[in-house]
């Protein structure tokens, strides 16, 4: 294709609709308008200009705003579809009981439709997918053709880029002082002024102009970052949980860190002791104050040497509490959780009959022992332990997990007067004797609880990304919010002086600059076309 | 403190309802709204009212924060009251941009009527817990709120748009919706007056209900229960029974508020249109008769690109860096997160369709009327239907 060769001399680029030096109009259909269409300048952007091959069919289906626009509008619809019930990420339950249970057919369909895990379905990150490459190819689209223009655009303009401006007019008998003060003036408000055969071109906050590409930018880098999670190594998420008294290691962390949890602490606020909060306090109940677990994290040193036991050394002492995570080397420990744990029980060994008691015994529910001498003859034997009992399908005992919820025991009772034992299988609230007939009994007598601290162990490389993004995106919009690019034109033509102004938004800010500017001079305040037209009619 | 708290917040709300009759006045005396350089006596007090007003809801938000310990943006009435309050800030700054007395008329009682609504719920103050024990509390919560200020004003800037360009000598869709948009702001006085007569009646009645996991709860009512909870037992003496009885998946008692609000609602329209004889869109039309629709128009997508950026950092990347902080993870989907997502999502389309498509004018002004909808919604539907991370405590 040929590049245009305007009157004024400046070599355009096929597709241009205003000369970028002179504005002169380029495109018959331009010509017909009594108001320009200054969006991009009329520069020759390729989406206008090409659509031969498949190439040119995807980037001008990509480029267009409208595109983009209802890629936003679908986007923005789906994410509403995703708030109607709780994300699987939210629920405590598998979804395939969850949602029928919590809300009946519509759970089931809600459920069977994917929508329980909307935002990480195939299809809503094809739509993120999608608008990332709107960004791309809009503003390349764009940014380059609009850059050109705005360099290549001279002082002195064609007489009909200047009658097509939106404010626009025309003075007789003007006399020079007056075009220097307006000249002046215009320096004083910060405008770039530039002067070519007498005319003037003032112009300010062209930069503002790059405000939406930037903040493009700042968004592709966003998402970019939110796709390196997806990078093996640069994203941990893991769950730690941590006994009181105990130390565990760091999972993902290349058994480098270990974490001992000193004390789990559960505070709540206290009426008496905070008058302020007592009304709200007896309305509400019970509000907790403080979850934090005081933590000593180790790293170890050495060589691993499988089957010893690592060598650590000690970090930090730390008092984990929520908004206050723990942070080293990239990782991040945060206090998400507790709960409180069996962790031992006692039992009396007692004569059924006469409730005599022969010994008491604690049984460490992590660590039972297999035999309990009580002395004087006495002793217990723990045949079997079920740490979180339930009956298996073909009745016999078993345990769920390794966890203690539920524990269960069977003992073997060794008494002077019964040498072989007696066999007996405890639960809570539940003694079975297989035979039926012992004269001693285990009888429960308390529990011992322990706090067990959750830990989230976060690590995030990305993050930096994200915030490179995040930070950009805000330059470039208040770049393009809070400033406008305003071009005020004043110049000889006919031996008239016209006045044409152009601002890319904030038309009533720039006629009143203009207002200002004009004060005074017998240079006439230009008029706005756009509103002499439309002031007061039905819409617009 | 907190009683002097509550009394300046007390004349605030009454120094606002003051200034917005003398706005009304400054439009009745004045003859071209879109002489800038000049405001009658009527607008001059009606400002100066505002300023008052507003200096003095600072104060109870001063004191509440000393009294309280913590900035009061923790619950649903302290929220609602600033997001009042930075609606009145973001007005007073806008005017003083442009100039204009008429915008003051129609965000002041927006204002009042926020302000009012925040009072319907519990005003003790109370403690934070311990995901909320952050500097970020104030950071987050307070530019999230200027930012859906700044916003609003767009609302009312369309507002007086529509009724402006609105023809009301025939019915059709858009004299319909613009009385939605109308009836809609009824509702929430109705939602004011209902609560307030049934509180300051001190009505309460109480039932026994069954949950839909089968356990047996006590809830309370505070209006006559219409539609009754699951399987419930009236427990108050001379209580009144309810009419219908939800199943167990309903809340029973936020229906029923809902139900009494509309109605008060339904009743006051139909009052109003009565005295009025006429729409209350085509009542109004007269205040706006002298101001440019360009102008109008210019002012509500001011007021957008103000608050975009305000609201972007506030309401998404504040409240990220402190979800990192709090919960491990910046972004996760969470109702209310979704929903600050969904409004940026819709301001984004909104300045696009500006910009490309030209939707200048009265779409822009639909447009501005669809983006507060989705802003209350998320303050007032988000908190108190969806359930979340971020629901308050509210009834």
């Amino acid at each position: 294709m040929k590049d245009v060769k305007c009157e004024c001399g400046h070599v355009n680029p096929h597709g241009t609709v205003l000369c970028e030096a002179c504005g002169k109009i380029l495109d018959e259909e331009e010509k017909k308008k009594q108001l320009l269409d200054m969006r991009y300048e009329g520069s020759a952007r390729r989406s206008q200009t090409y659509s031969k091959t498949i190439i040119d069919k995807i980037w001008n289906f990509f480029s267009s705003v409208k595109v983009g626009v209802w890629l936003i509008v679908i986007t923005l619809i789906a994410s509403i579809l995703g708030t109607i019930l709780p994300q699987k990420m939210y629920i405590d339950l598998p979804p395939e009981v969850y949602y029928e249970q919590e809300y009946g057919w519509f759970g089931k369909l809600y459920y069977q439709l994917g929508f329980h895990d909307l935002y990480g379905s195939w299809w809503y990150l094809l739509l993120i997918a999608m608008i990332g490459i709107s960004l791309v190819i809009c503003s390349l689209d764009r940014v380059v053709p609009l850059y050109k223009a705005l360099k290549a655009q001279r002082v002195t303009r064609h007489e009909g880029f200047l009658k097509r401006q939106r404010i626009f007019g025309i003075n007789t008998l003007v006399n020079q002082q007056d075009i220097d003060i307006v000249k002046e003036r215009l320096k004083q408000k910060h405008y770039h002024v530039r002067e070519e055969n007498g005319d003037l071109l003032a112009e300010k906050g062209r930069f503002s102009r790059w405000g939406p590409y930037v903040n493009h930018v700042g968004l592709i880098i966003f998402l970019f970052g939110g796709m390196l999670r997806f990078v093996p190594g640069v994203y941990v998420n893991e769950n730690l949980w941590v006994r009181e008294g105990e130390t565990a290691l760091v999972p993902e962390t290349g058994e480098q860190l270990y974490l001992q949890n000193n004390k789990f602490i559960l505070q709540h606020y206290d009426k008496e002791k905070n008058k302020t909060f007592e009304k709200a306090l007896e309305r509400a109940g019970d509000v907790v104050k403080n979850y934090q677990s005081n933590v000593v994290l180790y790293k170890r040193s050495g060589e691993k040497i499988p089957g010893e036991k690592p060598k650590l050394e000690k970090v930090k002492d730390y008092k984990v509490r929520v908004n206050h995570p723990l942070t080293f080397e990239g990782y991040s420990i945060y206090q998400s959780s507790y709960r409180s744990e069996m962790n031992s029980m006692t039992f009396n060994l007692i004569n059924k009959k006469t409730e005599q008691s022969f010994g008491e015994l604690t049984i460490n529910l992590q660590d039972p022992k297999e035999k309990y001498d009580l002395g004087n003859g006495y002793s217990v034997k723990i045949l079997n332990y079920f740490p979180d009992f339930e009956f298996a399908k073909n009745g016999e005992p078993s345990t769920k997990s390794r966890v203690p919820n539920n524990p269960a025991f069977i003992f073997r009772m060794t008494a002077p007067d019964k040498p072989k034992g007696e066999t007996s299988f405890v639960a809570i609230r539940q003694t079975i004797e297989p035979f039926g007939d012992n004269t001693y009994k285990m009888a429960f007598k308390g529990i011992g609880t322990k706090n067990v601290s959750g830990f989230t162990v976060r690590k995030d490389s990305s993050l930096w990304v994200i915030i490179i993004g995040g930070i950009l995106f805000m330059i470039g919009v208040i770049q393009g919010a809070y400033w406008n690019h305003r071009r005020i034109w004043v110049q000889h033509k006919n031996g008239e002086v016209w006045i044409a102004a152009h601002t890319n938004k904030n038309w009533y800010g720039l006629k009143r600059e203009i207002e200002k500017v004009l004060e005074d001079t017998n240079l006439g305040n230009p008029e706005d076309q756009l509103q002499s037209e439309t002031t007061d009619k039905e819409g617009v | 403190m907190a009683a002097l708290s509550s009394n300046l917040l007390f004349s605030a709300f009454i120094l606002y309802l003051i200034a917005t009759l003398f706005f009304g006045g400054s439009i009745k005396a004045k003859k071209d709204l879109n002489d800038t350089k000049t405001t009658n006596n009527w607008g001059k007090i009606a400002v100066f009212l505002t300023i008052v007003g507003f200096i003095s809801q600072l104060g109870y938000f001063i004191t509440r924060w000393i009294a309280a310990g913590h900035a009061p943006v923790s619950n649903m009435f302290e929220f609602t009251t600033f997001f009042g309050m930075a609606l009145v800030g973001a007005f007073i700054i806008i005017y003083f941009i442009y100039r204009t007395t008429l915008l003051g008329l129609f965000t002041m009682p927006v204002a009042i009527l926020v302000i009012a609504y925040a009072s319907m719920f519990p005003r003790d103050i109370s403690p934070l817990i311990p995901a909320l024990q952050s500097y970020w509390l104030h950071i987050h919560v307070t530019t999230a709120a200027i930012g859906e200020a700044i916003l609003a004003i767009s609302f009312a800037a369309g507002l007086i748009y529509l009724v402006k360009v609105i023809d009301q000598t025939k019915s059709n869709k858009k004299t319909f919706w613009l009385e939605f948009v109308m009836f809609g702001l009824v509702t929430v006085i109705g939602f004011v007056a209902v609560s307030s007569i049934f509180a300051g009646a001190g009505y309460q009645e109480k039932f026994n209900w069954i949950d839909k996991h089968g356990n047996q709860a006590e809830i309370e009512y505070l209006m006559p229960a219409l539609t009754g909870p699951h399987e419930g037992e009236l427990l108050t003496k001379d209580g009144f029974k309810p009419l219908v009885e939800m199943p167990a998946i309903i809340n029973a008692k936020k229906l029923n508020t809902v139900i009494w609000s509309f109605a008060a609602g339904i009743i006051l329209y139909a009052l109003i249109r009565l005295i009025l004889r006429k729409r209350i869109g085509a009542a109004l039309k007269p205040l706006v008769k002298n101001i440019k629709l360009d102008f109008v128009d210019e002012i509500s997508y001011r007021s957008v690109l103000i608050g975009f950026p305000v609201f972007t950092l506030g309401a998404l990347i504040f409240a990220m860096i402190w979800a990192q902080e709090a919960w491990s993870r910046f972004w996760g989907w969470d109702p209310k997160e979704v929903w600050a997502l969904i409004t940026w999502l819709f301001y984004a389309a909104f300045m696009h369709l500006r910009l490309s498509k030209g939707w200048h004018g009265e779409k822009s002004a639909w447009l501005a009327v669809i983006g507060f909808a989705i802003i209350m919604f998320n303050l007032v539907a988000v908190n108190l239907i969806i359930a979340g991370l971020h629901s308050y405590a509210g009834s």
